[in-house]
């Protein structure tokens, strides 16, 4: 079987973003990147199936972006892949979800894939469309926000995550693009052993300019830290004061401390 | 300026989220129709044009043959901007629409500034200015960001869209509850959850503790459930249950737009999180900065005395 793993290589969340000099993007400067979280349970899925098929399964892990981007694709072969495909742009952040999902599609159109896994959305922008997009480019079946994922032959039942604790069970035949959602998998981490290996890997570099042949559909006009409305008191300081003045309140809020 | 309408329909029943639409359409005052695949049973309280297919011939969910109605329609009426709900059925269906139409989306948008539209970015912490480069566009809205306050009520007028030929590259094979609810959290007045703040599973014992100290129940994040720290009936977020306590004290949790969708009606919001700038301070009533496994023992030693 041959897989195709979609990652992208984002900023840790929990980072203090400042807005750049054009005011279209943030500051990427020291800023610590990672594999984007949803591309992580879909590179453990993709192993976990080469895996069930005792190992007749081909994985080709691809990200766009800057050279950063390769630190993401090197995690994935680490976990698991075979080969890497960065598709170089230093301008990644420019292109809107429609040129990142033509330029996928013009990589995978003749390799034959018979399935694509990527992560629902990215943690940065979220758009939640390129896995979908590219879907349609290659006119593949595409399921999205599955929390569960069972493959026999070239059939496949999963189970797609709706609102308020529901799912919903589908049943489509391969080729197909999947989405993945967390709850997934829990994703492994690379040994020592399989990081070392993963140097040795193929890895392939192509400039964008080879896949992306499309203009952008949307307009970033910029971009901007959301205004602070309503916001409440921030308390800040040494533990021991704070916790006397979080109890106060709680004193005053909650019956059961009366 | 039109505006088509994508309601939501699950289980024999239009969702209630549909409204949020003809809210968005109110915000950029345009004119709006709708499209329903769903049932003559369970029609929206609308009184402009609904195009309507049944979902007992293409189901309630078939993205491959919903796309294509919703092209139809979209053929019949012409709109500037066609609207979904950035929930499980419109993330899915928008943009494949959008590339079959080739043509723009912008998902998730949370307001609308001179015609142009903001979206979220990185959890939250910043937003973006967009717009579409070219006319009859997708959009897709936050569930929660446009509020429906009775606009546009009466009877829709219904025009049948149908395709040639049936479309059925997924199959749909039903719904299955995630896991039962055992805990009512929508019930309790008091709620402390935990978040991957935390940091293990036997720290969420240290805020059951306060939740006990507080005459409260234990809530928790996606991630902490996924983990298996918590139980999965303690959920709260939009894919567990939404909850509007008198108190809700958020534990080392940043605040996921998801989350925050499921608790942000608490009447006080206390938060106890080591990122000044993490999203939840903006529902927080009060922002309490530090490490949450610090400042709750410290904080027990005081509520127990």
């Amino acid at each position: 079987m041959k897989i195709l793993v979609c990652i992208k290589h984002v900023p840790d969340m929990e980072s203090r973003f400042i807005v750049n000099q054009a005011g279209d993007w943030f500051e990427e400067r020291e800023l610590a990147f990672r594999l984007n979280e949803y591309d992580e349970f879909a590179v453990e899925e993709a192993v976990r199936l080469k895996e069930k098929l005792g190992g007749a399964a081909d994985i080709t892990i691809l990200s766009i972006g800057p050279d950063r981007v390769v630190e993401a694709i090197k995690k994935g072969l680490a976990m698991g892949g075979d080969r890497g495909v960065h598709i170089k742009d230093d301008l990644v952040y420019q292109k809107d979800p429609w040129q990142v999902a033509s330029a996928i599609a013009a990589f995978a159109r003749d390799k034959n894939f018979d399935l694509v896994f990527t992560g629902m959305q990215s943690q940065d922008r979220g758009s939640a469309q390129v896995g979908a997009d590219a879907a349609e480019l290659l006119d593949y079946a595409c399921v999205t926000t599955l929390v569960n994922i069972e493959i026999s032959g070239d059939v496949v039942t999963a189970r797609r995550e709706l609102e308020g604790g529901m799912r919903g069970i589908v049943r489509f035949k391969l080729p197909a693009v999947v989405t993945c959602q967390m709850g997934l998998n829990t994703p492994r981490y690379p040994t020592l052993p399989n990081i070392m290996k993963a140097k040795q890997k193929e890895l392939l570099t192509f400039p964008v300019a080879d896949f992306l042949k499309v203009d952008s559909l949307v307009v970033i006009e910029k971009m901007y830290p959301p205004e602070k409305k309503g916001r409440g008191q921030v308390l800040e300081g040494d533990v021991n004061e704070l916790a006397d003045k979080l109890a106060a309140i709680l004193k005053e809020k909650v019956p059961a401390l009366r | 300026m039109k505006t088509l309408l994508i309601s939501e329909y699950r289980q024999g029943k239009l969702l209630e989220s549909t409204y949020e639409l003809l809210a968005f359409a109110k915000r950029l005052n345009a004119e709006s129709a709708m499209l329903l695949i769903g049932s003559e049973a369970s029609l929206p309280d609308f009184g402009g044009k609904v195009y309507f297919a049944e979902a007992g011939k293409y189901g309630e969910y078939n993205p491959d043959a919903h796309k294509r109605l919703v092209m139809e329609a979209a053929q019949k009426e012409k709109p500037d901007y066609i609207v979904f709900l950035h929930s499980s059925y419109g993330w899915d269906l928008a943009p494949r629409v959008a590339a079959a139409l080739k043509t723009a989306q912008i998902s998730e948008i949370v307001g609308v500034v001179d015609g142009r539209f903001e979206v979220p970015a990185c959890n939250a912490k910043l937003r973006r200015l967009v717009a579409p480069k070219i006319s009859q566009s997708i959009l897709t809205i936050q569930p929660g960001a446009f509020t429906y306050q009775g606009e546009a009520r009466g009877t829709p007028s219904l025009e049948r869209v149908d395709l040639d030929a049936s479309i059925q590259r997924i199959e749909f094979l039903g719904y299955e509850e995630a896991e039962k609810k055992d805990v009512d959290l929508a019930k309790a007045e008091i709620i402390v959850s935990a978040g991957r703040g935390v940091g293990k599973k036997e720290n969420v014992e240290v805020i059951a503790g306060l939740a006990r100290v507080l005459g409260g129940e234990l809530g928790a994040t996606r991630p902490v459930v996924d983990a298996g720290w918590v139980d999965h009936s303690r959920q709260v977020g939009s894919s567990g249950q939404t909850v509007a306590p008198k108190l809700y004290v958020a534990c080392g949790i940043s605040g996921s737009i998801q989350h925050i969708a499921g608790m942000k009606k608490s009447d006080f919001i206390i938060a106890i999180n080591k990122d000044k700038d993490a999203p939840i301070g903006e529902v927080a009533n009060v922002l309490a900065v530090a490490d949450v496994m610090q400042l709750v023992p410290a904080l027990m030693t005081r509520l127990s005395k």
